[in-house]
């Protein structure tokens, strides 16, 4: 069971993070680490590997400046190998361009039965670098699971709904995008981190992927501005007459979240 | 100077730190009140290599540094000392002798359990009338030649780690003879569950609740010849060598504490109101912390240099004393000052600031006094002091 699995690697969350004015993009020039949301998705594929009985969990990731942090930390939980496409050419790059860069990086894996990604990512999250990389690669894609069991060449995959889940089948090889939250990841152990200093990262170029026209000069959309989120507004004060919790009730059913 | 933190270190302070807030800092506080030994949460550290830091792969270990096993006990020692001095005192007063000076039979016996988190060892040095002086050593052993057998006899007092579910041994140092008309000190290995070793009841300690310490009582207690660790008589000097180690391991822990202390003052000194601004609007408490930050940041570079040169292998043992003697300290006045800042709330056991305050003190008089660092560092000066 070989299974590929999507890293982003993104600017640490917990440091304050940063517009270019210029190009309008986050700022990526501090260390970059694995997006925890990617996590879930190199713990489900160990997992999956493990139940399968042999197989090699292997990374793909675009990032700038040769980044291989996040590549790394996730190596250390396991992952056997990586690629990683970085690329000045591909600085500018939109969603679909991403999505090629990793198709086109995900092909040279050979035999991979599944591909996972995380549903979002956690600091572009336009959700919708998953699907793109199916349709490029011409595959099957199932979106939103909570577990996935392989059995044969079948994928079984219990989807998140708003009311519950659905179960899904599709044959392999295909993607999967991972909700987060779903598994815990494992802790990278002491010596998973030093057995991930030696394993192979592929460092390749845009080219070497076949995307030509990456960067801002292929992207399809352009970021016309950028503005400051509206203030948060003040917040309804429920005064407790006795009628409290079904206030509070009525006002959860309003926002439709229960 | 110390160096950068490489690929490797940051890696696992992430991980430590990670495992630190999520798996530790949650229980921590009812561990402490009900004085509660986490083993599960010890196994988990053992699963994630922390025991095995600076061992060689070949028992099982990381092929680390000291500098790591430093790291790994700073971001443990920020949530809760009990679980870092639990590390702290496994690998580096039992694991670490065992490796340095134990025969290969002995390392290949007992090392992989250890560095695995799977047993814990305990360091048996300290006795009722011999702490400071443990050249004082009252406890014998006297080799029975029917038997070819080691009976030790004598008390040992405040030993970390020796009554756990899952102690597998103790390294007691004991007279073995006499040479040139002193005492001669050995180290020997008694496993856990040996006839005639007594653990006593825990004692009522005034911190470091969830870290299990108990005297031992050593009636009879018969182990094989070949429990002595290394070489017979050697014990003095093993466990000199041992603490030196140590010092730095304990600073590290302490310039934890400081930085927790840091951490939390800052914050608390933004949010607290008090005559309608923070309370960190006064110079006397923004004084407060920022003296936390520096004692934090003075702390940081004596750990690391003496961590640096001892793994360069360069003599490092004034280093040690001087890191472990000022973070110590240092840590002791960090935590008085942070619960101060807390007022009323820094008194109460629920709060981070006041269990640090009250597991603080030991810092100053477990391996070695803040006195008995003083005394090593004024005889690196040269000076005739004793
Ligand atoms: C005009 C334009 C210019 C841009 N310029 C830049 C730029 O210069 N630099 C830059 O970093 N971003 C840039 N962006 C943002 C960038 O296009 C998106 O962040 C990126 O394409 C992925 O989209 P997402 O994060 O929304 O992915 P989502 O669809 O939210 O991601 C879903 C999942 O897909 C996988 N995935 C997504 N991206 C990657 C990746 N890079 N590597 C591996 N797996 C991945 C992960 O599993 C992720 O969780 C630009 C966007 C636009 C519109
Ligand atoms: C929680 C805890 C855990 C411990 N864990 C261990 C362990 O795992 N293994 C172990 O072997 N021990 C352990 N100890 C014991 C600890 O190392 C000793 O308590 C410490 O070394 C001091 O020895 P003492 O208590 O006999 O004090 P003493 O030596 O009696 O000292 C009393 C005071 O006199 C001072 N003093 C003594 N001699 C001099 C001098 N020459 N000049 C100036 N001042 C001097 C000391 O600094 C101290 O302030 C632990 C103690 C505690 C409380």
């Amino acid at each position: 069971m070989n299974i590929v699995v999507c890293v982003k690697q993104i600017p640490d969350p917990a440091e304050p993070g940063a517009l270019d004015p210029n190009t309008k993009t986050l700022k990526r020039d501090t260390k970059l680490i694995l997006d925890e949301s990617d996590a879930y998705g190199v713990e489900m594929a160990l997992q999956l590997a493990d139940a399968a009985g042999g197989g090699e969990v292997t990374l793909v990731s675009m990032a700038p400046n040769n980044e291989t942090a996040g590549l790394r930390t996730a190596l250390a939980m396991g992952a056997a190998k990586a690629i990683l496409v970085s690329d000045p050419s591909l600085q500018g790059s939109d969603a679909l361009t991403t999505s090629k860069v990793l198709a086109g990086a995900i092909k040279r894996v050979e035999g991979a039965d599944l591909i996972l990604t995380a549903t979002e990512s956690s600091d572009g999250y336009t959700g919708t670098v998953p699907e793109q990389v199916a349709e490029l690669l011409g595959l099957p894609s199932v979106t939103f699971a909570k577990s996935i069991a392989v059995e044969g060449s079948t994928v079984k995959v219990e989807r998140q709904t708003e009311a519950g889940y659905d179960d899904v089948e599709c044959p392999t090889p295909c993607v999967v995008s991972v909700t987060a939250g779903v598994v815990e990841p494992r802790y990278p152990s002491f010596k998973g981190i030093m057995a991930a200093k030696s394993k192979p990262v592929d460092e390749l170029s845009a080219a070497d992927v076949g995307v030509t026209a990456g960067g801002w000069a292929g992207a399809g959309q352009e970021i016309v501005a950028v503005e400051q989120a509206p203030a948060r507004e003040a917040g309804e004060v429920v005064e407790d007459d006795g009628t409290g919790a079904e206030k509070i009730v009525a006002f959860l059913e309003n926002l439709r979240v229960i | 100077m110390a160096a950068e933190l490489n690929e490797t270190q940051l890696a696992l302070r992430a991980m430590v730190r990670e495992f630190a807030r999520d798996r530790v800092a949650p229980h921590a506080e009812a561990w402490d009140r009900d004085h509660t030994f986490p083993v599960d949460v010890v196994r988990e550290m053992g699963d994630l290599g922390l025991f095995g830091i600076p061992f060689p792969e070949a028992y099982g270990g990381g092929d680390g540094d000291l500098t790591t096993l430093c790291i790994a006990i700073e971001e443990l020692a920020k949530v809760d000392q009990s679980i870092a001095i639990t590390l702290e005192a496994a690998v580096g007063l039992a694991a670490n002798p065992i490796f340095q000076f134990g025969s290969e039979a002995q390392r290949q016996r007992w090392l992989p359990d250890l560095v695995a988190g799977r047993a814990l060892g305990g360091f048996g040095l300290t006795e009722p009338d011999a702490g400071s002086d443990a050249g004082g050593t009252r406890t014998k052993a006297v080799i029975d030649p029917d038997t070819d057998e080691w009976v030790i006899d004598g008390t040992k007092a405040f030993i970390t780690n020796s009554g756990t579910e899952i102690t597998s041994l103790v390294i007691v140092t004991a007279v073995t003879g006499t040479a040139a008309g002193r005492p001669e000190i050995s180290s020997i290995i008694v496993p856990a569950g040996t006839p005639g070793l007594i653990v006593e009841p825990p004692y009522r300690k005034m911190g470091w609740h969830a870290s299990d310490t108990h005297g031992l009582t050593l009636s009879e207690c018969r182990v094989p010849r070949d429990h002595v660790l290394g070489e017979e008589g050697r014990g003095f000097a093993q466990f000199l060598a041992t603490l030196d180690d140590g010092r730095i391991a304990i600073a590290a822990l302490a310039l934890g504490v400081i930085e927790c202390c840091l951490e939390e003052a800052t914050r608390y000194a933004n949010d607290r109101i008090a005559f309608g601004r923070p309370i960190g609007a006064n110079q006397g408490v923004a004084f407060k912390v920022a003296d936390l930050a520096v004692m934090a940041a003075a702390a940081r570079a004596l750990v690391y240099d003496a961590a640096a040169l001892r793994d360069a292998g360069k003599p490092f043992k004034k280093e040690a004393a001087i890191a472990k003697l000022y973070a110590c300290e240092a840590a002791v006045t960090a935590t008085r000052e942070a619960t101060q800042i807390f007022g009323g709330a820094g008194f109460m056991d629920e709060t981070l600031v006041a269990r640090q305050y009250r597991d603080a003190k030991i810092l100053e008089i477990g391996e070695g006094t803040s006195e008995v660092q003083r005394l090593v560092i004024g005889r690196a000066l040269g000076l005739p002091v004793t």
